[in-house]
């Protein structure tokens, strides 16, 4: 063991329903409360029974925001989830469990289910896992019954009270282990963690869109976009959300539209795959010049794809989707903060620009969750870009800017007319080519050049006088930033982009200062980096491209950039390497 | 040139003379008319074909939207505004073809709208194919050896999903028809109206006379529109087929009824509503 040791990972692994999910939601709130930085992720196989399940927790004094590969602490609930994790596994890493089952020799032995059995009821053996966990890293003693009693609350006292029980049997199971391993993890408590909210990325989504004003979710359900979809539906009461599950992601779309147009601020959460059902529908927004905000959460395809991994390979879908040419915007939140953020910039800008924005993010993304400080609130009540319309009110009248004041049905005496079809200032279909149709056509191309001077800048991390630069967008952003950290480079920054279209007009100075340039991202094409070169002329030629369903990783990510760094020549690189 | 105030006068009508299009334009203005239904309340939906060209000629809010994809823009409006009069005006292709899934689903929706579907028996933007409902041997330039596929029955299809309002009227019928259609707007729930209507164009099978030689009224009291079994067996009748209310049932709760910001009864349409900052607080907070 090394001397001090100040975070720890723990992997939990088990069959779907199994528990796997109580025991990672359990840990990451009961290690919270009690004072240190906690991260969780899972990754899951596409089934609701069986398979191999697993979720990380990585507890700090620091606060840490990526996953990880390497495993402290692996607690296996089946025997298979050894071998599923058989590539992660340390020499030092601490397996426990029922040694019996799992049938291996590195098991340290804790009867999870004997614990369970003596509460008489198996279902507590997961709680007695949670238990153990907590027990090794000696965290969350105290707060554990007060967790468990909120989460077991409509269960009744004695249904409370045996969870308690089998947490703490646990507990003691865990205490023995690391008291006679003499491990002694030094985790200080950090007093204004107990105060942060503990908040998945599609929690951050959809409280960013409520932020926004979002006031109706039509959804077709997906994996991994209905998590922002559910999460909206359950606060619909409390907020006053119309919430539809749409017959297809046709209807959604275009039920976005209809509220859009009427007054509404609809959201619609998909995948992939149901985005591209979407597309005839996006160019009817921008046709129309209707707001709509999409979330879409990617997930590696091409068609079925693998359902419940990780992949940043729908950019160029978001870039390109609809016939036809109009402005767009999409956003891509690179943490919690920002995604809360972005989802309500993009109701405004939605309103504002009358035309589609997307916030692209990931099963990563959306499933990762750790504390962070409570997010600034706007002060100011929000705006809604409508306005009240008189008898000659025309939906598309031509201005300098391009953007024609949005009426809706109802507020006030005009009418408001938008068709598919190309159409004159008042919404009426013309064919008239060299006239109002052209007009239009340019109008819709001016609220491009306006889209590009919003556009948000990206972020620089590290030395402001850098030689080389790691180019990430979205969900990459914490395990770039900790495995910059890890890897010792100096004179290497991140250069972050959590809007990717349409680019700030910064972004070649941000390039060209740079030596080395080197584009990070969860898809097998670097989509971005070509975006950038169409964009901005500038290729960047060295690249780290993780495509196999995983989120990068921190610890084998800092040996990669060490490694790209080290190299002289420029080379294309692509990641996992296995069997090349 | 139409005097009411719901007409729009100004603009080119692209419907062939003679088509039955312009028999449901007159009819829906005089409905207008005869409702009295302030014209700022009152919004179009329609999807792609030359009916659903309908709303360029009403002087109203309309949104024209995608072929086959009036429904769900429908049902979003509802969603944002209940309380906007809403009348989706489209053809047989774009509703029950390649709406098809639409109708099915928002009928189980149940939204407070009034579906006025041409039926032509054929598509006439695309110059001449099959519809769902052509009748069977319909020789066209694609179906060369007449149509072989079951004619779509509108009427059988949306009881089957539970309508709460379903009539058949005909183009050429304007009285009959045009009380038809006051009932569907005043029934609170989705209401179909399927109506005849020749192509004078395209469709040399079922013409004027074709119509009127294949169908006939329901007479008063000969039928019991508030049984759905006696309106199934009425849906199902052919050669001749009933013109009518085939069903009606006032008790269903509509789709915005059942939407979280109007369950409570409060119909404040969702513009009008603002979003305080306090609810995101507390909803953060309750993620400590």
């Amino acid at each position: 063991m090394p001397n001090k040791i100040s975070e720890v990972s723990i992997v939990i692994a088990g069959e779907a329903g199994q528990g796997v999910q109580s025991i990672e939601a359990t840990l990451a709130h009961v290690i919270k409360r009690s004072g240190c930085n906690v991260f969780a992720v899972k990754e899951y196989m596409s089934r609701v029974r069986g398979g191999v399940n697993s979720t990380q927790i990585r507890v700090s004094d620091r606060r840490r925001t990526s996953y990880v590969e390497k495993p402290d602490i692996f607690i296996p609930l089946e025997k298979q989830a050894i071998s599923r994790l058989a590539d992660r596994l340390q020499r030092n890493t601490m397996i426990i469990g029922e040694a019996e089952k799992l049938d291996d020799k590195r098991v340290i032995n804790v009867d999870f289910t004997r614990i369970a059995a003596e509460l008489g009821n198996p279902l507590y053996r997961s709680m007695a896992a949670a238990g153990c966990a907590c027990g090794v890293i000696g965290i969350g003693l105290e707060k554990a019954p007060d967790y468990i009693g909120e989460v077991f609350a409509k269960k009744g006292a004695a249904v409370i009270k045996s969870n308690i029980e089998a947490f703490l049997a646990g507990y003691r199971e865990g205490r023995k282990i690391a008291d006679s391993k003499k491990y002694k993890p030094e985790l200080n408590r950090v007093a204004t963690v107990e105060k942060e909210i503990l908040l998945s990325g599609a929690d951050a989504v959809a409280l960013g869109a409520v932020a926004g004003g979002c006031d109706s979710v039509f959804a077709y359900p997906m994996t991994p976009g209905t998590s922002v979809f559910t999460a909206l539906a359950e606060y619909q009461h409390k907020v006053g959300i119309a919430v539809e599950q749409a017959e297809d992601e046709i209807g959604a779309i275009n039920m976005a539209l209809g509220a859009w147009y009427a007054g509404g601020r609809a959201l619609v959460s998909t995948s992939g795959g149901g985005f591209a059902l979407m597309t005839e529908g996006i160019s009817l927004a921008g046709m129309t010049e209707t707001p709509v905000v999409v979330h879409l959460a990617q997930r590696p395809g091409p068609a079925t794809g693998l359902p419940t991994r990780t992949e940043q390979g729908d950019l160029n879908l978001t870039l390109y989707a609809g016939h036809g040419i109009f402005p767009r915007i999409i956003f891509a939140p690179g943490n919690t903060r920002q995604g809360f953020e972005l989802a309500a910039r993009a109701f405004d800008w939605a309103d504002k620009f009358q035309t589609p924005v997307f916030i692209l993010t990931d099963q990563y993304f959306v499933d990762t969750y750790y504390n962070v400080p409570m997010f600034a609130l706007a002060t100011k009540s929000l705006k809604k870009h409508i306005v009240e319309t008189t008898g000659d009110y025309k939906r598309y009248a031509l201005t300098e800017d391009g953007f024609s004041p949005r009426g809706i049905p109802g507020f006030g005496t005009g009418t408001i007319c938008s068709d598919s079809d190309e159409h004159d200032e008042s919404g009426r279909i013309t064919e008239d080519l060299t006239g109002i149709s052209l007009a239009m056509k340019n109008k819709r191309m001016k609220k491009f050049a306006a889209l590009q001077k919003a556009a948000l800048a990206p972020e620089l991390y590290g030395p402001r006088k850098y030689r080389s630069l790691v180019v990430a967008w979205g969900s990459t952003l914490n395990s770039a930033l900790e495995a910059l950290e890890l890897s010792g480079l100096k004179e290497t920054a991140l250069l972050h982009f959590s809007q990717i279209y349409p680019l700030h007009k910064d972004v070649a100075k941000y390039l060209q200062q740079a030596e080395k340039t080197v584009a990070l991202e969860n898809n097998e094409t670097a989509q971005f980096a070509s975006l950038i070169k169409l964009e901005t002329g500038i290729e960047i030629r060295d690249r780290i491209l993780r495509y196999d369903g995983f989120p990068f990783a921190a610890d084998s990510l800092a040996a990669e950039l060490k490694k790209m760094f080290r190299a002289r020549s420029a080379v294309r690189h692509s990641w996992p390497n296995k069997g090349e | 040139m139409d005097k009411s105030i719901y007409a729009k006068n100004d603009v080119e009508i692209a419907w062939c003379p003679g088509c039955g299009n312009y028999g449901i334009r007159k009819i829906m203005l005089q409905v207008f008319n005869e409702l009295g239904i302030p014209r700022q309340r009152l919004v179009y939906c329609s999807g792609i074909g030359h009916a659903a060209k309908a709303p360029q000629y009403y002087d109203l809010s309309y949104f024209n939207g995608l072929h086959g994809r009036a429904l769900p823009v429908a049902s979003g409006i509802k969603a944002a505004n209940p309380d906007l009069k809403l009348i989706v005006e489209s053809g047989d292709g774009d509703i029950y073809g390649e709406g098809g899934n639409h109708f099915i689903h928002t009928i189980r929706r149940n939204p407070d709208i009034t579906v006025i579907v041409h039926n032509n028996m054929i598509y006439g933007l695309t110059k001449g194919q099959a519809s769902p409902t052509s009748g069977l041997g319909m020789k066209t330039t694609i179906q060369v050896d007449g149509v072989c596929e079951t004619p779509l029955n509108p009427l059988l299809l949306a009881l089957t999903m539970g309508a709460p309002f379903v009539a058949r009227a005909s183009a050429d019928e304007p009285e009959k028809t045009k009380e038809i259609i006051k009932a569907a707007i005043n029934h609170r729930g989705f209401a179909l109206v399927d109506v005849f209507q020749a192509c004078v164009t395209f469709n040399s099978t079922n013409t004027r006379k074709w119509y009127k030689e294949n169908t006939y009224f329901l007479e008063p009291g000969s039928h019991d529109e508030g049984s759905r079994e006696a309106a199934m067996a009425k849906a199902s009748e052919e050669s001749p087929w009933p013109l009518g209310i085939i069903y009606r049932n006032e008790t269903k709760k509509t789709f915005e009824d059942n939407l979280a910001p109007y369950i409570a009864g409060d119909r404040t349409p969702l513009y009008k509503r603002s979003r305080k900052s306090e609810i995101v607080r507390r909803l953060l907070e309750e993620k400590r």
